[in-house]
Order: structure tokens, then sequence, then C-alpha cells
């Protein structure tokens, strides 16, 4: 396999790692409302993610980074062809980052609520801007041959751009629903399982539909595997859970949207994005990637760097590997 | 406007206001890690009250850094896209590097710094507070490694119409980075030292009268402030020396017009103030109150070597650079226009001066801070706590004001020329644009900005908010009984 395949491989795998991490800590979000019946409640819930979300959504900053040092044309043409759909999603993730440092200091109810807002919208928005990225880099945008969007500043939203997007924001919320069942006690944490059951069959089909469009139009053999995959990994969750066996469902959804995120990229190669007005615009990993040696350069940094991140970042869920509960939230101290 | 004057409003603001997060970050995040080593090493808790209580601040200020900054990075892709393809084959290789093994470092030590106090063992616990403060540390590095190479390209080389790279070493000690890393770093040192200069110093005045158990802690958070602050100005003035030095090599009209030197000088005299707008006078003399010589000084470290004016590089950039753009319609009212190669030399003129003399003057009220608070005094007087609000705010403006000049300096480049030579690798802004609608870059440009306009408050109001709650506002009380049951619960959360 030569470097740009690697390459293309590690940034897809960045965002699988992301759309895992991140997923459900979007859905533990999207939920504050749903789940969260009272004010200690809802802490429980931010509680859950409070020390990973951050570190998750590293995971972001790195698929762009890394895209912008291994791809630099593929992060210059998504980038600014889909201007207006990220433009909103940072929007979003600026409220969202700020408001779980800010919801707990100040003790007030209105304070408290409107953060828990920012944070629901925080979370909800992201998920559909990623999904839509994503979904828009494999079905394609209006390209010209230097590779720069041709049509309006709408070109990446169409129905089946918006199938994506619509398609991570529902795995999310059963991704964060499972998420919550596993790592909460008591009564919150049976309603966040009975929730992520029955939310599984209906909120998961987009993103079915999705991989099945994606499959349709641009598929190879192999993929139409991963898709099958894909399929029993979320039949595998919905029985896990109905077997009050949280930790299994959350591995078997992770599966899924693993599997998921490899039939998209495998679909998408050797393109990396297709040109909707005309296939030989469309542009490839190879005219969007870095030289071979800044590439060497960059693959000695994940080799070493990506498996310490992996490590370190498993540690952090080891050591606040407990479920908790309302009991275990300390009183509100600010000050006055 | 244009896609690429609004495009360069909304980087200049979202930078600026990025980095008015990033210094006190970097900066208060190693002197808390040293605060809670203090208290490791000691067990006196006065060391553990200062760890809390800039550590909360700390806290406030790192969201906003961290949501700032990921607007940083999708802004290349999204406005700057030309630039984007040009260059991404060797600057995007340090902002990768800066995730990989920097940023990710930070936000997972931080998440574990908040959370695992008694949950880790005190000793695991600090190392985290010192991963996550060394790795801002590092982040700092490799993005000031990325910036430096568009100040000074090297590690290159010109294939196929763009720079490709052949050493990340070059690229890592660019001296322009080497120079430039130590006088940024410094910087947020003297803005954190400020910071605790001043809201030490206001705890100290206001309880004055009073016997507070909490002195101590007031009183070494001031004394540390303090020194922290001296010696850091001594760091930026060698290392703003030694930048300016390499300045005056590679990118000679930036230090030019920096001094608003219009004609060759030999020697060169240093402009310490202007009368009259430097940019009406259309660049003929409008120097006033110079020192003989000592600009060739700060050039060349020799007081008899000529200094090059604006109006005779301007004829040498002509000649390397080219006298017009490219007839290319992707530049817009630009195309095959005359380039302008003079930076604004009101922003450049007096943006080096505010930048000095700022810096100059936080250093001075650190100086002051320390002298009227020797052996125990605390001074009376309503000027100390003023005095003290407003050293807060000056190295913010030094810090400001000298980014302002060293972008807005190297236009009309994004990517200056490095004058000893790498054939073809520059750019000019103009041409680094993507080609998007300006109502596009209207709605981000308007919508960012109203964003932080709102936060920026928030966060001046929270700061304000546990700056006034002193100790009692971070440390809870004791538990009087506690309850059997609840052994478990949190020590922190959310």
């Amino acid at each position: 396999m030569d470097l740009v395949t690697v390459w293309f491989c590690v940034i897809a795998a960045f965002w699988i790692g992301y759309l895992f991490l991140e997923g459900f800590d979007f859905g533990v979000g999207m939920l504050l409302p749903v789940l969260g019946r009272d004010d200690t409640e809802r802490r429980v819930m931010v509680n859950t993610i409070g020390p990973v979300w951050d570190g998750n959504e590293v995971w972001l900053i790195v698929a762009g980074g890394a895209m912008f040092a291994a791809f630099p044309g593929w992060y210059a043409s998504l980038f600014s062809g889909a201007y207006l759909p990220l433009l909103v999603l940072l929007l979003a993730l600026i409220g969202r980052g700020v408001a779980f440092e800010y919801r707990g200091k100040v003790d007030s109810p209105r304070w408290r609520r409107t953060w828990d807002r920012v944070i629901m919208f925080g979370s909800w928005i992201p998920p559909l801007g990623v999904g839509l990225l994503l979904s828009t880099t494999v079905l394609g945008l209006p390209l010209d041959a230097e590779g720069n969007r041709v049509g309006s500043a709408f070109a990446a939203l169409r129905w089946d751009t918006l199938l994506g997007a619509v398609a991570l924001a529902g795995f999310a919320l059963v991704h964060g629903a499972a998420f919550l069942a596993l790592k909460t006690t008591g009564e919150l944490r049976a309603r966040a399982r009975g929730l992520a059951r029955g939310l599984l069959p209906v909120a998961l089909l987009p993103l079915f539909g999705l991989l099945l469009l994606v499959q349709w139009q641009h598929g190879a053999l192999w993929t139409a595997g991963t898709l099958a995959v894909a399929v029993l990994a979320a039949a595998l969750a919905w029985w896990r859970l109905t077997l009050v066996r949280e930790g299994q469902a959350f591995a078997a959804l992770g599966v899924l949207i693993a599997a998921a995120g490899v039939t998209l990229f495998g679909a998408l190669y050797p393109d990396v994005i297709p040109s909707t007005v005309d296939k030989a615009t469309s542009l490839t990993a190879a005219e969007a990637a870095s030289g071979p040696y800044t590439l060497q350069v960059i693959t000695w940094v994940a080799a070493f760097g990506a498996p310490a991140v992996l490590i370190y970042q498993g540690w952090t869920y080891w050591v606040f590997r407990k479920r908790i509960g309302t009991q275990h939230i300390p009183q509100v101290h600010v000050p006055k | 406007m244009e896609v690429l004057e609004l495009a360069r409003w909304q980087f200049g603001i979202t930078t600026v206001y990025h980095f008015l997060m990033v210094p006190l970050t970097i900066g208060l995040s190693v002197l808390v890690a040293g605060m809670q080593t203090a208290w490791v090493r000691t067990g006196d808790q006065r060391y553990l009250k200062m760890t809390k209580f800039w550590g909360k601040l700390l806290l406030v200020n790192f969201a906003m850094g961290v949501v700032t900054g990921i607007v940083q990075e999708f802004q290349f892709g999204m406005t700057w896209s030309a630039y984007s393809r040009f260059v991404g084959d060797v600057f995007g290789a340090p902002l990768a590097m800066e995730g990989i093994v920097a940023f990710f470092v930070e936000s997972t030590f931080l998440g574990l710094w908040i959370f695992g106090w008694d949950r880790l063992p005190k000793r695991v616990h600090l190392a985290c507070a010192w991963a996550f403060s060394l790795a801002t540390v590092a982040s700092a590095y490799f993005i000031l490694a990325a910036n430096s190479w568009m100040q000074h390209p090297v590690g290159v080389e010109f294939v196929d119409g763009r720079p490709r790279m052949n050493s990340i070493w070059a690229v890592l000690t660019n001296n322009t980075a080497l120079a430039a890393i130590p006088h940024t770093v410094t910087g947020a040192f003297a803005v954190a030292a400020a910071f605790l200069v001043g809201i030490a110093g206001w705890h100290l005045w206001r309880r004055r009268r009073e016997a507070d158990e909490h002195r101590a802690v007031w009183r070494s958070s001031l004394r540390l402030g303090g020194w922290v602050g001296v010696v850091a100005f001594a760091v930026l003035v060698v290392t703003g020396d030694m930048q300016g030095k390499l300045m005056f090599e590679q990118q000679p009209m930036k230090m030019a017009s920096a001094e608003a030197l219009c004609h060759t000088e030999k020697p060169a005299s240093f402009s310490v103030l202007a009368i009259g707008d430097v940019a009406d006078a259309d660049c003929e003399d409008v120097k006033t109150f110079t020192v003989p010589a000592l600009l060739s000084f700060l050039a060349h470290n020799d007081f008899s070597t000529e200094v090059k004016g604006i109006q005779d590089l301007v004829g040498e950039y002509q000649e390397r650079y080219g006298t017009n753009y490219p007839d290319d319609p992707a530049l817009g009212e630009l195309a095959g226009k005359p380039i302008d190669y003079v930076p604004s030399l009101p922003v450049t003129y007096w943006g080096f001066r505010i930048m000095i003399g700022f810096g100059a003057l936080s250093a001075a009220a650190g100086v002051l801070a320390l002298w009227v608070t020797r052996r125990g005094r605390i001074p009376d007087g309503r000027w100390f706590p003023r005095m003290l609000l407003l050293g807060i705010v000056t190295p913010f403006v030094a810090n400001i004001a000298g980014w302002i000049f060293t972008e807005m300096g190297r236009q009309p480049f994004v990517v200056v020329p490095n004058p000893t030579g790498i054939d073809g690798v520059w750019m000019f802004t103009a041409q680094a644009v993507s080609t998007i609608s300006a109502g596009e870059v209207w709605a981000s440009l308007i919508s960012l900005t109203a964003v932080y306009a709102v936060l920026g408050i928030v966060e001046i109001f929270l700061i304000r908010k546990y700056v006034r709650g002193g100790i009692e506002g971070v440390l809870p009380p004791p538990p009087a009984d506690k309850d059997p049951d609840d052994t478990d619960a949190l020590a922190f959360a959310y």
C-alpha cells in the first residue's frame, strides 16, 4: 500500500474515532432535557462526560489538522465548499464547549437553564453538521478542475447530504443513551436503557438509508460486507440492551459506527470528493495529497503519537470508570 | 467589501480574540502547576489554596481558548483555501503535530486534573498538571513554527508550482521560530504575572485593616507574579532584540515600516515617537525625538551600519517579486494592478511602539507592586488597586499590538519570500483567499464577532465573580458531619 492510501485510511480512522467518541457525548447533551428530570439528574448526565468530552473533541481537531497535512487539496475543497454548514457547526461547538464549563459557575436556576439549552443545541447541531460534511465528501460537490466549488453557497445542502446529517444525529442519540445506561445508576440508568432500546430501530434508519445510498452509488463488493456488519452490530446492540448488558450494547454500537465509517470511506476511495458536475473533475486522493516526504514525516508522528493517545485516553476512561448517580453529586458551591 | 478584505478582517478579529485567552492559559497553567508542586512538597495549605483559586480562573479562561482555537484551524480551509492548497504540504505538518503530540495531551490531562482531585494519588495528579501545562507550551511551539514558516519559509523546494517540504527539521528549527517562541511564551508569562499581581494585590488591599486568614495566599501570589513579571520583561527585551535583528535580515520592509524609515540612512537613528500622522506624510520624514545611530545598532549590533529605507526597498521588491499582480480573474479587483509593497505605516509604526511601551508599563507595575509590598507592607491609598487594574491590562495590549505588528507588517505577502532564496516560494495575501461569495464571509464575520462579544462579556463576568469570591469561593467549607453512605461523592463535579 502506498502512503497516500495509508493516509486515506488514517484520516478515515481519525474521523471514525471522532464519531465514536464524541458521538456519545453529543448524545448525552442531546438527551439532557429529555432524560434529566431535575437539576441533579442533569448534573449526573453532564458529569458522565465531564472528564472526557474535551479529549474527545480533539479527535475532530486532529482529523481536520491531519487532512490539512496529508491532503491539503481535500481539506481546502471540502472546507471552503461546505462553508456555511461548517460555520454553523463551529458556532455550535463554541457554545457547547463553554457551556459545560460555565453551567455550574453561578448558582441560579435561570443561569443553568440557559446553559442547558446551549448544551442541547450545541449537541444537536454538530452531529448534524459533521454528518452533512462527511456525506458531502462521499456524495460529492459541484467542483471545477481546480477543486473549487462552482455551485452556490448552498451546494452542500441537498436531500442526500441532509440524510447524512440526520443519520449521524440519530446515531449520536442512541449512542448517548446507551452510554448513559452504562455510566449511571438507579432510575436514570433504567430510563436511559429503555430509551436507547426504544429509539434504536427508528433512530438508526437514516444511517442505514445513507449507507444503502452510498453503497448503491459508489460502493464496492467488500463495502457491502462492512454494511452487513453494521446491520448485525445494530441488531446485537438492541438484543444486548434487552438483556441489560449495557457495556456490550455500547461496544456493539462502536462496531456499528466503525463499520459504517469504513463503508462510507471505502466507497469514496480513490476519490476524496466526487464532482457532481463532471466525473472528470472529481478530486482524487492522489491529486489532493501532499508530497511523499511530508507523508513520511507525519507517518512517523502518527505511528508514535497515536498509540500514546489511545493509551492515556484509555487510562482516563479507566480512572473514571465508576457509574455515578444522584447520590454522588456534591452540593453546589460557588462564590456568592 | 470584497471577499479578501472581509476574510482578512475575520482572520484578524478571530486571531486577536483567540490570543486574548491563549497567553493567560499558557502562563497561568505553568504557574498553577508550580503552585501545586509547592503544595505537594511542603504540605503548606497556602499553596493548595493558591492552586485551587488560580486553577479555577484558569479553567474559566481555558474553555474560551479551546473553542476559539477550533475556529482558527478550520478557517484556513474555509476562507483561505487557495493558501491551504499552496502550502498544505509544509504548513499542515506542524498543525497536525500540534494536534497529535500536544493538544491531545493538553485536553486529556486537563480533564484528569479537574476531576482527579482525591481520585488520583497526589503525585500522579500533580503529574497531570505538569503534563497539561507543558503541553500548552508545546502547542505554542508547533503553532509558532507554522507561523514562522509564513514569515520566513525554509525546508522546502519549489516543485510543480508549489512548495514541497524537504526537511521537517529545518521547519521546526527555523531561526525565525526559535526567536519567536521564547518571545511569545515569555509574553504569556508576563500576562499571567500581571494577572497574579493585579488580583492578589487587590485582595491584599481590600482587607488590609482586618486580620485576614488568607493574607499569606495573596502575598505569595503577588510576590510570585511580581518576580515572574520582572524576569519575563528582561527575557522579552533580549528575545525581542534577537527577533528584531532577524527581521531586519528577513523582512527588511517590516522593520523599515516599524520605524517609518523612508530613506536609507547610515547610520540610522531610532524613532522614539512621531508627531503628525505617519501615513499622511506619504513617507516623508515625520520622526521626532530620535536617538542617533540606535537603529543601526538594533539592526546589526553596530552603530555605524546602513539601514535601508522604505523607498529603496520598494524598488528592490519590485525587481525581485514583480511590479504588478498577475492578470488572474481569481484576484478580483487587484488582477493586473500594481503591487503595494508598503504595509500600513500607522499600524506597523504604532503597533511596534505600543507593544514595547505597554510591555515596559507592565514590568514597571510589577516592580512597583513588589517595592510597595516589601516586608509585609500594604499601601493604603486608592492609587494602589487602580494601578494594579491597569497593570493587568497592559501586557494584553502589548501582546495584541505585537501580533498585529507582526502580521500586518508582512503584507502584501501571506508567505513572505525568503530573501536568501528559495525561488518561487512566496504568496501574496490576495492570492490566498477562497473562491467563495462575500455573503458567506459576511455571515461568518458577523456571527463569530457577535458570539465572541457575548462570550467575552460572560467570561469577564465570571472571572470578576470568582476574583471577588476569593478563597472561600473555591474551597467548600469542610462538611460538619459526613454521611457514611456519602463517602463516594465526587470531589469535583460540574
